[in-house]
């Protein structure tokens, strides 16, 4: 049993995307970036975007953590691109909801390769990895310069 | 290892008979709180359910008894650092209060601006906030013995570092994050040599090996009860009677003082001057039992299991492939810190936990000394009395399982 439940934490996508995470970069002429900070182990990292009135026209991350953090924070960058503010927003809430309470409390179609997410509801120490990006990701749409922490 | 037995010792403590995940519980995470012998949760029982009562003022028997457990665990510690006298023994809450009540009254009274206080680069941030925070407030210089590749301190640094605007060295006897043992006499032999006084963190290593203050010579001495086995919410500070008695106090309340008017308090005598309202005093009941159990088993015994399974460890860890040990100090108890390959300790300590083994990750509340050795974090694995080689196996296969998952 604890054994599938790794499995469902480190699934294929998630690993792959830890070792190789997409848009993995500082994005050339971002008017939005924010730093976010997990103070409990260490991990930090930085959204920079470039906002096209409501749309999210270019978005890249860069820092260093685990590869829960490292996962969500690739599969966040493609999952958000080119959507709206509100539609990220809206996204981070499933996402949130699908880390914290599991499948079966969202919609996990319409979170699409973010639904390999879905391990972490089992692993409550891991939510805040989980979403470190997407409170960094809020901070640089919300214009908040200070650093936004898990804590 | 004559007269050692480990399982029997782990028959003493009743949370490692579990199963966690399915798994038989593994706990190698004693750097962060030490688990309890039998003996300290009943003498906390026994301590509530017939003698509590409030200390040094009643009249009853209860307070009675109570004052003669409280000041007996005096005693116990005094013994237990072999002080020359208990009034050398302050209760505090742990090291973390007992390094903050000497950076606030030695601290305060000595620091003034342009002066220096001299730490190392491996102290956990009990050992350093504090010292930061005086710094700060007095416009004096903060300064740091630097630390080598082994994870051992820079000793031909520290002379230089040892200047005539020295007001205190605080060092740590065992770095947690490391588990380097400092050669704490001979610091404190050559910061004596200038007339400065020493501040030892003794939260690592009490634990392992017998401590003896008046060999040491150090001025302060400082651990936590609940890394010594004993319970949560006390600990101690040792403080020379010549360093203590001209010393401000620390926090305003009762107990503290021998009479108050709305216009002059006068404050007691040392210890009680440091120790202001009602301390933890069952806590104080159960760190004697902690120590009376330790010196049962023979703290001699117990530092020589500490080293044989150590080296053990370090062996086993070893030998697991892409792993590398932080800190590989020539003297070194008690704490395994590693990396493995590029995996993030975050998810090592994750799948270890499946497998019923717990262990730290982090920066250990040491980050300076993980900026040192350019790590974010590691995943620590610290051992105690009641580890045995079976504890180090089953880590070893977990480590194998984390390189499988990663692979």
């Amino acid at each position: 049993m604890s054994s599938g439940e790794l499995q469902d934490l480190y699934q294929e996508v998630v690993l792959e995307h830890s070792k190789r995470p997409r848009n993995f970069r500082v994005v050339e002429g971002a008017n939005r970036q924010a730093a976010g900070h997990n103070p409990l182990c260490g991990d930090q990292l930085s959204v920079t975007l470039k906002l096209e009135g409501d749309v999210i026209r270019d978005i890249g991350f860069q820092g260093q953590g685990c590869a829960i953090s490292r996962a969500s924070a690739s599969l966040m960058t493609g999952a958000v691109k080119d959507h709206t503010r509100a539609e990220a927003e809206a996204l981070f809430e499933k996402v949130h909801a699908l880390v914290t309470e599991g499948p079966e409390a969202v919609d996990v179609d319409a979170l699409g390769k973010l639904a390999v997410l879905s391990g972490v509801s089992e692993f409550p120490a891991r939510v805040k990895c989980a979403s470190l990006a997407w409170h960094t990701l809020r901070a640089a749409l919300e214009g908040r310069d200070e650093a936004v922490s898990t804590e | 290892m004559s007269g050692f037995d480990v399982e029997r010792v782990r028959r003493d403590f009743p949370i490692l008979h579990q199963e966690v995940r399915g798994r038989p519980l593994v706990y190698l995470d004693s750097a962060a709180t030490g688990q309890k012998p039998q003996a300290v949760i009943d003498a906390i029982v026994r301590f509530y359910q017939h003698d509590n009562a409030n200390v040094h003022r009643g009249v009853h028997v209860l307070s009675e008894r109570a004052t003669e457990a409280y000041e007996g665990a005096r005693e116990v510690v005094k013994d237990f650092l072999h002080a020359r006298d208990s009034r050398e023994i302050i209760f505090t809450r742990g090291t973390t209060e007992a390094i903050n009540l000497v950076a606030q009254t030695y601290g305060r009274k000595h620091v003034g601006p342009g002066d220096e206080v001299l730490i190392t680069q491996m102290e956990h941030h009990a050992n350093i906030v504090p010292w930061r925070m005086l710094c700060d407030e007095k416009g004096a210089t903060l300064r740091v013995i630097p630390v080598d590749d082994r994870g051992e301190l820079v000793l031909d640094a520290v002379d230089a570092l040892l200047t005539e605007r020295t007001r205190i060295l605080a060092v740590t006897h065992v770095s947690n994050a490391l588990g380097t043992v400092n050669p704490v006499k001979e610091l404190t032999r050559r910061a004596h040599a200038k007339g400065i006084p020493v501040l030892v963190d003794g939260a690592q290593s009490v634990t392992h090996f017998p401590v003896d203050v008046r060999d040491l010579g150090c001025d302060f001495y400082a651990f936590s009860g609940h890394k010594l086995f004993g319970p949560t919410g006390i600990g101690v500070l040792y403080g020379r009677l010549e360093r203590l008695e001209p010393l401000p106090p620390y926090q305003g309340g009762g107990d503290m003082i021998l009479s108050v008017t709305m216009e002059k308090v006068t404050y007691n005598r040392v210890p009680h001057r440091f120790e202001a309202g009602t301390q933890d005093l069952a806590g104080a009941v159960g760190l004697a039992a902690a120590i009376r159990y330790l010196e049962g088993l023979g703290l001699d015994a117990l530092a020589e299991h500490d080293r044989a399974l150590m080296a053990y460890a370090t062996r086993a860890l070893e030998s697991v492939p892409g792993l590398t040990l932080v800190g590989t100090a020539r003297e070194k108890v008690g704490v395994l810190s590693f990396t493995l390959e590029d995996i993030h300790p975050h998810d090592v300590g994750t799948i270890l936990d499946r497998e019923g083994i717990c262990i730290r990750t982090g920066h250990h509340c040491a980050q300076p000394v993980m900026q040192h050795f350019k790590v974010p974090a590691t995943a620590r694995a610290s051992l105690a009395l009641y580890n045995t080689r079976e504890d180090v196996d089953a880590l070893v296969r977990g480590l194998h399982k984390v390189r499988e998952v990663f692979a």
